[in-house]
This record gives C-alpha cells, structure tokens and sequence, in this order.
C-alpha cells in the first residue's frame, strides 16, 4: 500500500515537474499568465506530493514496514524510535527523497515571494527549478526508488548503519548539508532567468542575497556539524580528515563565500557581472558535484555508506547544466559589462577581487587534490594520491592569507584608502596582534604557521571589536542611547555589515581552534592493567575496570576510567565498544570530557576477554571547543545578516547599511 | 603603469605563487599505491620512499601483542606476500581474510614498516579494488604527522 502510493506519488511529481516547465517557459514566451499560473501550480503540488511521499516513507520506517527493502535495509525492530525517524537519510534512496523535499520547499517559498516582484523572472525561475526537481524525482522513480518492495518481507530489517545511530548529531548535519546544497539552486535559478530574459542588471543580484547567504549559513552548519560527528563518532581523534565527501562539501562553500563577497562589489559599484553569475553557476555545480561524488561510491569515502548506480546520471546532469549555463553565459556576455572602474589597488574591491582569487584557488586545490587519484590513474596509468600532506601544504599559506584579508576587508575603505584612515583604522589591531603573537611565544607557541594563525586570528577579533566599539560610540554622541541600546540598534540599522562581521570574528574562533588542536596535541596509547595510570599532559588517566551488558540492539563492552589532574580527580570516563548483531566488527564509543581549554578523548582500542587489562588511546586537544564556538557564532552572525528588515518596504536597504558608521571616515 | 596592468600583475603573481604552492604540494605529498607483486618486483631501491600497499591480510598471520602494541601481518594480492610491521592497536574493522591498505616505507631487510593502517570495510575476501580504505576506518599512529586534521 505504502509502496504503491509513494511510487505513484514520485511518478506524478515528476509528470507535473516536466509539465509545469514546459508551461512556464510556453507561458513566458507568448505572454500567457494562464501558462505562468498554471507553472506556479505545478510547483505547489510537486510539493505537496513530496511531502506525502516523505510521510509515506517516514510511516514505513516508524511502522517498520518490512516489505518496503529500504526499512528492511536501513531499519529494525530494535532500532530506537529517533533513530528510525532520522534513517530517512541514512542511505541513498532516502536522502533523495529529503532532497527533493528541501528542493520542493524551497522552490515554493522562492516562487510564492517573487511571483509578483519579479514577473520577467519568475516563469523562468520556476521552469528551471522543476527542471531540476524533475532530475531528482526521476532519480527516485527509476535508479534510486525508496520504495522497491521485497517479497515476502523479512522478519526483521538490518537497522541503520551503527555510525549514523551513534550519535544524535545524524539528525543535523545531513539535513544541514542538503538545505546547503539545496538553497543555492535558488540563486542559481534567478542567475539563468537572468540571462535568459537579458535583465541582469543588480534585481537579481538583490533577489538571490538572502537565499545565498542562507544556503550558505546551512552548508556552514552542515559542515561545523559533520566535523564534530566525525569528532565524537568516529574515535580517531580528529574532525577533518580531507576526506572525498569532506572536501566536496568545503568546494561550494568556499565559491558560495567567494560570491557572497563580490555580490557587494556589484552592487556598490556596478562591477564583475559576468564573474557573479559564473560563481552561482559554478556553486550550483559543485552542489552538485558534492551529492555525486557522496553518492557515487567513485572515490572511498567515510560516506560511502551505499555505493550505487546512479553515479553516471549525476555526471551527465552536471555536464548539461555546466554545458547550458556557461553557453548562456558567454551568448549574453555584452550585457555583462561593467559599468564601474577600479579606482585604486588598496581599496575594499581589490581586497574582495584578491580573496575571490585566494579562494577559488583554495577550491581549485582541494578539487585537484580530491580528484588526484582519478586524474593520474587516467593520465599516467599510476594510482597516486596526495593525502592531508597535500592539502596542508596548499592551504595552510592560502588560509592565512585569506584571514588577513578577512580583517582588513571590511574595514578598508570602498574606491580608495588614504594611508591616514589606513593607519588609524589598523594601527590598535596591529598592535595588539604583535602583543599577542609575543604573549603566545612567551607561552611557549613555536612554529611559524601557528603564530601566524594566532595573530592574524587576533588581528580580526581586534578589529571587528573597534569597529563594534567605534560604532556604539558614534551612536551614543549622537543619540544618547545606552551602551546595549546602541549596540542592538546598530546591529539591526547594519544587519549585513554587522552580522558579516560577526561570521568573521566566527571563523577567526574557528582558526584558532584549529591551529592550536592540530599543532598542540598530545598522544598516546598503552596497555593497562586494572589499577594502571597512563600520563599525558596534565591528566593521569587510571583504568579500573571492565564492565559490559546486553542492550536491545546491542552488546556493550565498558572501559572505566578515572581521570585525575595533579592528584585531584576530576572525573571519570568510560570509552565503550558496541556489538552490534549486524556487523561482524564492533563499533567504538570516545568518551571526550570537554572544557573551553582543552579536550581530552578516551578511545577503548581494546581488551582482554577476563577483563583485567584494557588497551586504551588518549588524546589531549587544546582549544577545540572553540572550532564549534566559531561555527556557531558564524552561523549567528549570517542569521543576522538574513533577518528581514522592517523597513525594507520604505527605505531603500543600501543607503540604509552604511547610514550611521562608515568605515576609514570615521 | 596603468591601474589595469598592476591588477594583471597583482592577479598573476597570486596565480604563480598559488600554482607553484600545488606543485610542490604534489611533488611532497605523492603517495604511490602498489600491490605486493609490485613491491617485490621493485626490490630494495625504494626503501626510503613511502607507499600505500593494499592488499588481503594472509589468514592466520596476525599477531598483536597488547603490551608493546606491536602488530605484525602479512598482506598478499594473490601472487605476492608482504610482511607488514605497525605500531599500535589493530582499527575496529581490521581482521584477516579482509582487505587492509596500509601507507608507510620498505625497511632494509626487514617488513614494511606502516604508519597508517586503512582497514576496507567488505565482506567478500578480496583485496580492495582501488586499492583505497575508508577513512572512517583509518588507523593513525601516535608520532601522526602534525598538520591540520
């Protein structure tokens, strides 16, 4: 019954995506707003079918339906209820499923608040999202269905792959990553009507700011989250691995990041038209380059959870979505032209055009290095890969660099910066940048990438703290507003140049984080005998005991440990292995005991069947908890940048942005 | 000079050096896969340069010895057997009959010395096809390169 009903369900999203491009496009070519409404229509009801094929197959898997093979595949009896719910998104046919969904919600809200505002765009806008939706939804009727049924039903079904029940974490960061992905085919979207009407002047730059920078804020969480899964699951200590799926989800963000910069550009000076749409489009790609490659099984991966055949479909997808938008492109590249100048190199635009740079190279780096192995097995016939080494070696100096412009950037002045409001603008950062770097030195820091990555890290805080401080100081002379008074104000007059510099002092968090729990880290592992105390860094670590039980779904073997600091004890810690029926293996549980200084990780490699002794790994990471204080401080900090503006209806925003507080006149 | 030439020039110079970073990358970073067939075939000329061996660990030659953590295996493609020394506990999903790659030097005379343990994930008993592990299942040692991670 569920199997019918969703499978007709996909199938008719899909006749009704085709038909409602094809209308849409008929519509806008003869002018018809019947055509156009009925498009609009369309996009209404693929999204109410996805929704009940989402509760179709969420009612498989919390009925446990078993005659569905993807409950069979991906749930069990055992399973717990949470875990049930969230396997949706534990393999292949069900993440497509979200996808649409995410894509099919989207498009709605997308359509639904520009239908009026933008009506030379939007019966393109939506032919081209059902375009796309119809892709996925093809994806789901054919290759890829979530609900092939298997006769007759097993007794009981496999359960989720124990990596993805071992944490709650699973709940965000696939749905994170996919409304990441997702979200940028909205701006990419407004970027083909654009070229295809020939209206590509700054409305659709406007329209599509807010969508960006939102996907953008979902693929930071997606990210930040994964890392910290990868942290706490996968017990060997570290949260980036440069993994295929890793990376591929680091490509769009850093060209979504690269646009979200020169969209400014464009809009205060006119310039880089032709460089914007192609950074949308080569976002919109690397969306989906990245479901490809975890989907695709073509590189070894952490995700390559299913390995499937619709690797080849993707491929071709992107090749005629690559092929289309850049023909479009250069067809309407004489409307593209710019129409401002650079006025001087130390400016606000060569900053942003030197970090565009920076970051495509970082992308094109990570791409190299991600594809190295496909790449010189096709060229040279030799399997090479170029591992952490590589990417290290690139985008260390690459990183550095791009947080320094990440400090100055906002800062400097648009068109032109004298060398006084250079000086008085940087001079105190500096400063204290140069104390700090001495501090850390005097503590012991050595080694030039991490100085160079705790000052240029201070640098930015610095900075972003005067321009807050200069900013409620102007406003406090001027209105006699108390301090938080003048603070929140200025924030909410400011929201995209206040939270942009938030997202800053977000990733300067980040950095720092990274830097000192990489370069920093302390480990060791040793055998222990009950009642025997490994030393690292300021713990002793005593192991005590075994203790193990069975768990509905699971066998569970505990190593308790004790863990003092200069003879005090501090806590206790019990790393685990968990048996589970399904796996021949057993799967590892750290244990990390957190605190704002450092981290220290218990990992249980292994034990002796009586118990008595336990081989353990322990690891002391400094300041880790900042990397996830960072990513959350910058997803804060593109909240605020979205939040609607009340008086967007009456003031025009970019005069509003810069009304009180501009940067180097002061 | 005019402004837009200084622009070619800041761009290009940033192209160099970003370009030249790569390079060197790729030059440091290489990492050659090999099966064991191949390893032996190379002989000895290649003790000091590091590899990934990938390959099926020979039922019945894995040893562990908690106290010193010391772990010895051997590794075969069918034809060849390597001999495989590596520091530390074995990963959770590293058995015999089960693919395994491993990343580290040829000693002397002695095994090949890993670093870096990737045990494969499969149930059937072959090697892994592209000659590549999971890095969920990446087993690093404890003098792990230090770098971002």
């Amino acid at each position: 019954m569920i199997a019918t009903l969703g499978r007709f369900s996909l199938w008719l999203a899909l006749a009704l995506a085709v038909y409602g491009a094809v209308v849409s496009i008929l519509g806008a070519r003869r002018q018809r707003a019947s055509l156009i409404e009925s498009g609009q229509g369309a996009v209404v009801s693929v999204f109410g079918l996805s929704t009940f094929a989402v509760l179709l197959m969420e009612a498989g898997l919390v009925g446990r339906d078993f005659s569905l093979e993807y409950v069979a595949r991906n749930g069990s009896t055992d399973t717990p209820l949470f875990f049930e719910i969230i396997a949706l998104w534990g393999a292949l046919e069900g993440s497509i499923l979200l996808w649409i969904w995410l894509l099919a919600l989207m498009s709605l809200i997308a359509v639904w608040l520009e239908r009026k505002r933008q009506r030379e765009l939007i019966p393109y806008v939506t032919a081209i999202l059902l375009c796309i939706s119809a892709f996925f939804l093809f994806l789901a009727a054919v290759p890829a269905s979530p609900f092939t049924t298997i006769f007759p039903p097993p007794p009981d079904g496999r359960g989720p792959n124990p990596l993805l029940q071992n944490h709650p974490l699973m709940a965000v960061h696939p749905p994170g990553l996919y409304a990441g992905y997702v979200g940028w085919s909205i701006p990419y979207a407004f970027g083909m009507a654009a070229l295809i009407t020939g209206r590509l002047g700054e409305t659709w730059i406007r329209t599509v700011r807010r969508w960006s920078l939102a996907s953008w804020g979902f693929l930071t969480i997606g990210i930040i989250v994964g890392g910290r899964w990868s942290y706490a699951v996968l017990g060997w200590g570290g949260y980036w691995a440069w993994d295929p799926v890793e990376n591929a989800s680091l490509l769009p963000w850093l060209t979504g990041t690269a646009f979200l910069h020169t969209v400014m550009i464009q809009e205060r000076r006119k310039m880089l038209k032709f460089w914007n749409v192609a950074l949308v489009i080569l976002t919109f790609a690397l969306t989906i380059f990245g479901t490809f490659l975890t989907r695709s099984g073509i590189l070894s991966s952490v995700h390559t959870f299913s390995n499937s055949s619709v690797g080849p479909l993707f491929l071709i997808f992107i090749g005629v979505i690559l092929l289309i938008s850049f023909a479009l492109l250069v067809y309407r590249s004489d409307r593209l032209q710019a129409e401002g100048d650079l006025d001087s190199l130390v400016s606000r635009e060569s900053a942003f055009l030197v970090n565009n740079l920076l970051l495509l190279g970082f992308a094109f780096s990570v791409l190299l290095g991600t594809l190295f192995p496909l790449l010189s097995e096709a060229v040279r016939g030799v399997k090479v890969s170029v591992g952490e080494p590589f990417f290290n070696t690139v985008n260390i100096p690459i990183g550095l660099a791009l947080i320094f412009l990440m400090a100055i950037g906002p800062l400097i002045a648009w068109r032109h910066a004298s060398l006084e409001s250079l000086r008085r603008t940087f001079a105190v950062p500096l400063y204290l940048a140069l104390l700090g770097t001495g501090i850390s030195w005097f503590f012991g820091v050595r080694g030039l990438y991490p100085l160079l990555a705790f000052a240029l890290s201070l640098f930015t805080v610095t900075t972003v703290f005067q321009e807050f401080g200069r900013g409620v100081i102007a406003r406090r002379r001027n209105t006699g507003e108390g301090y938080l008074m003048a603070l929140s104000k200025l924030t909410s007059r400011g929201r995209r140049r206040y939270g942009g510099l938030i997202v800053h002092l977000g990733v300067a968090f980040l950095v720092v984080g990274i830097t000192a729990s990489s370069f920093f880290k302390l480990e060791q592992e040793v055998t222990l005998k009950q009642g025997e105390s490994l030393q690292l860094g300021r713990y002793q670590v005593r192991f005590d005991e075994l203790s193990a039980w069975q768990e509905p779904h699971r066998f569970v073997v505990q190593g308790n440990f004790t863990i003092f600091n200069a003879n005090q004890k501090v806590g206790e810690m019990r790393p685990a292995k968990r048996f589970y029926p399904s796996e021949q293996q057993p799967i590892g549980t750290v244990d990390i005991r957190s605190t704002m200084r450092e981290d220290l990780y218990l990992v249980l490699s292994s034990f002796t069947q009586d118990g008595t002794s336990a081989t353990v790994k322990a690891l002391v990471r400094p300041l880790v908890m900042w990397i996830w204080v960072g990513g959350w401080v910058m997803v804060l900090g593109s909240l605020i940048a979205i939040w609607p503006d009340r008086r967007r209806a009456v003031v025009a925003e970019a005069t509003s942005e810069y009304a009180v507080w501009q940067p180097g006149r002061s | 000079m005019t402004k837009r030439t200084k622009l070619l020039l800041g761009g290009g110079l940033i192209i160099v050096a970003l370009a030249y970073l790569i390079n060197s990358g790729i030059r440091e970073a290489s990492v050659y896969y090999i099966t064991p067939s191949e390893l032996k075939a190379k002989g000895k000329a290649v003790s000091d340069q590091s590899f990934r061996l990938g390959g099926m660990v020979v039922p019945g030659s894995l040893h562990w010895e908690p106290q010193t953590l010391k772990l010895t295996f051997r590794l075969t493609d069918g034809k060849e057997e390597v001999a495989v020394e590596h520091i530390g506990s074995p990963p959770d999903l590293f058995k015999e009959g089960a693919g395994a790659v491993v990343e580290g030097k040829c000693t002397a005379d002695g095994p090949f010395r890993s670093s870096m343990i990737m045990a494969k994930h499969s149930e059937e008993y072959t090697p892994p096809k592209d000659g590549e592990g999971s890095a969920k299942h990446i087993h690093r040692p404890l003098a792990a390169p230090q770098g971002v991670q």
